[in-house]
């Protein structure tokens, strides 16, 4: 087993005495070779296990195992593509893509190549010497999706990473990330909010519950790759996953705003059809 | 500016004030009588103002640069140790209130009447500045960068060096023209008061001699050198730093 979670819990401190729990008996199994998706309404604590895993924050209760290891910290096994990019801005693109190379002992000359490599597949290779503030955050992201794949990590943590892609970019980087996956045999957990994008991706799709966080199904995904989002499997799977999802976000919606949740909408409702009286 | 000159040089004519109070700036008021400018030039053809000015910022760049290495130390630990915070933070921040030329009696009993006194007037006024700043920046770096360099394998000094220092250098910039500041005020009043040359003794001989000429001179050029490190220096590498880290504009 590459990446497994046992009874996972955590909370976090609020305020003084209390505390959030923010996952709660979480247990996953990810295989060596195999894409995940974890999908889940906003705050349900994708984020959090993903830092789990990176060993960048600790559980509270249980354990974090990668390669049957305890997880006691970061390591260039397993390298995340965070959700809000986290280029360096203060160095240029070649520098952002070595920078973890060099770590590594590799020669400039080797990882400039590499990195070269890197950018060209997500088609930034005019874009070395530009420094972060001058590309658009698409592009950024993609820097930082090549930062990430010239570690050659044995697990890629990915958080969200084409969330704030346009439409054509983002089909364009899942063929990719398809065939890299295929190629390479990397093991990847994939965090999205999209159904779509976790489907056509994934092998398995995680559906997280909310508050606290918990793992509430699993879906196999078995369709022929190249993936066809039409493909009838996933369609079906599609209508499934929303349903669940929409119980998940009515729950959300209803401890966010009480009982108010339900005056509201029929407050809604009350309005429209004054609204209407009004014209007859 | 001009609307100033004017007014300026016609105060100076009615013979309102004697002219060694107030001095024309160009034209003079009596044939071969002295003006600023021809004072100025003088002084800077003949080395006077010239020298002193290397003098003081000689000096000041040393104390300066003192105050910036300790502030950035402090600073560091500050932000990196709970209890240096609770003890020399609170502190620094009781001993950034005090003026710097406060410790000048003191700095003379310890160091004589000399270079080193005004030296440690000009160190002591820059370093508290500096270290509120640095250790703000410190504090601030943002979870994300410290993040995404440690899964990339970075720790320790390789992490300070090319993510926490570069990344309090918005901060680090301010601190710096602060601590510019405050080491500019400092050595002036270090120098009128410690004799020992420079343009703070300079201006003091003005006064002795009661020529004002010459203290207007000095005027002039402690305004432009003041003026040329905060615009084109310090607001310059702010504002670049602050487009490229993507803060700001
Ligand atoms: N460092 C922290 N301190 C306190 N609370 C935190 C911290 N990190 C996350 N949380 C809380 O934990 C919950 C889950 O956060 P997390 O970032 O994992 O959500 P997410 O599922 O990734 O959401 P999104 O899809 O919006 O990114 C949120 O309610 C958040 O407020
Ligand atoms: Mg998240």
């Amino acid at each position: 087993m590459k990446v497994k979670l046992e009874q996972v819990n955590k909370s976090f401190p609020k305020g003084k005495t209390d505390s959030l729990h923010v996952l709660h008996d979480i247990d996953l199994q990810i295989e060596a070779g195999e894409f995940v998706s974890l999908l889940g309404p906003s705050g349900c604590g994708k984020s959090t296990i993903l830092n789990l895993i990176a060993g960048l924050d600790s559980p509270t209760s249980g354990e974090v195992y990668v390669n049957d290891k305890k997880v006691k910290g970061p390591g260039t096994d397993r390298v995340v593509v965070f959700q809000q990019g986290g280029l360096f801005p203060w160095m240029n693109v070649m520098d952002n893509v070595t920078y973890g190379l060099l770590l590594k002992k590799m020669s400039k000359k080797e990882a400039e190549k590499k990195a070269m490599e890197g950018l060209r597949m997500v088609h930034l290779g005019n874009f070395a010497l530009a420094f972060p503030h001058e590309l658009s955050g698409g592009m950024q992201q993609r820097v930082a999706i090549a930062r990430a794949l010239v570690m050659d990590p044995d697990v890629l943590l990915m958080d969200e990473p084409f969330a704030a892609l346009d439409e054509q970019t983002r089909l364009i980087l899942h063929q990719e990330l398809q065939e890299i996956w295929q190629k390479t045999g990397k093991t990847i957990l994939f965090i999205t909010h999209n159904i779509r994008e976790a489907l056509t991706l994934s092998e398995r799709v995680l559906l997280m519950s909310t508050r606290p966080g918990a793992i509430k199904k699993s879906f196999r995904v078995q369709a022929a790759r190249p993936r066809n989002p039409s493909d009838s499997v996933i369609v079906d799977l599609e209508t499934r996953v929303m349903k669940e999802l929409e119980e998940e976000m009515e729950k959300v919606l209803k401890e966010e705003f009480g009982d108010d949740y339900r005056l509201k909408t029929s407050a809604v409702r009350d309005r429209d059809r004054d609204y209407m009286g009004d014209h007859i | 500016m001009i609307v100033i000159v004017t007014i300026w040089e016609i105060i100076s004519k009615t013979n309102l004030f004697p002219t060694f109070m107030f001095p024309p700036l160009l034209i003079p008021n009596d044939p071969g009588g002295v003006t600023v400018l021809s004072t100025l030039v003088n002084g800077l053809i003949s080395g006077q103002i010239l020298g002193a000015t290397g003098m003081t910022l000689g000096r000041l760049l040393l104390g300066f640069s003192i105050a910036v290495i300790l502030g950035l130390i402090f600073g560091y630990l500050i932000a990196r140790y709970k209890w240096v915070d609770d003890t020399l933070g609170f502190f620094v921040t009781a001993l950034q209130s005090i003026p710097s030329i406060v410790w000048f009696p003191l700095a003379i009993v310890w160091f004589g009447l000399g270079n080193v006194a005004i030296l440690f007037i000009v160190t002591i006024g820059a370093t508290w500045t500096m270290t509120v700043n640095a250790s703000t920046g410190f504090k601030n770096v943002p979870n994300l960068y410290l993040n995404a360099a440690r899964t990339l394998g970075s720790s320790g000094t390789h992490l300070v060096r090319t993510v926490i220092l570069p990344a309090s250098v918005p901060h680090i910039i301010s601190g710096l023209r602060v601590a510019w500041a405050f080491a500019w005020r400092a050595i002036m009043a270090g120098e009128l008061l410690g004799g020992n040359g420079g343009l703070g003794y300079l201006l003091d001989m003005g006064r002795s001699l009661q020529s004002m000429d010459l203290v207007l001179s000095i005027m002039i050029v402690i305004g432009i050198i003041g003026t040329i490190m905060d615009n084109q220096v310090f607001l310059r590498m702010e504002r670049s730093v602050a487009r490229k880290w993507g803060v700001g504009t």
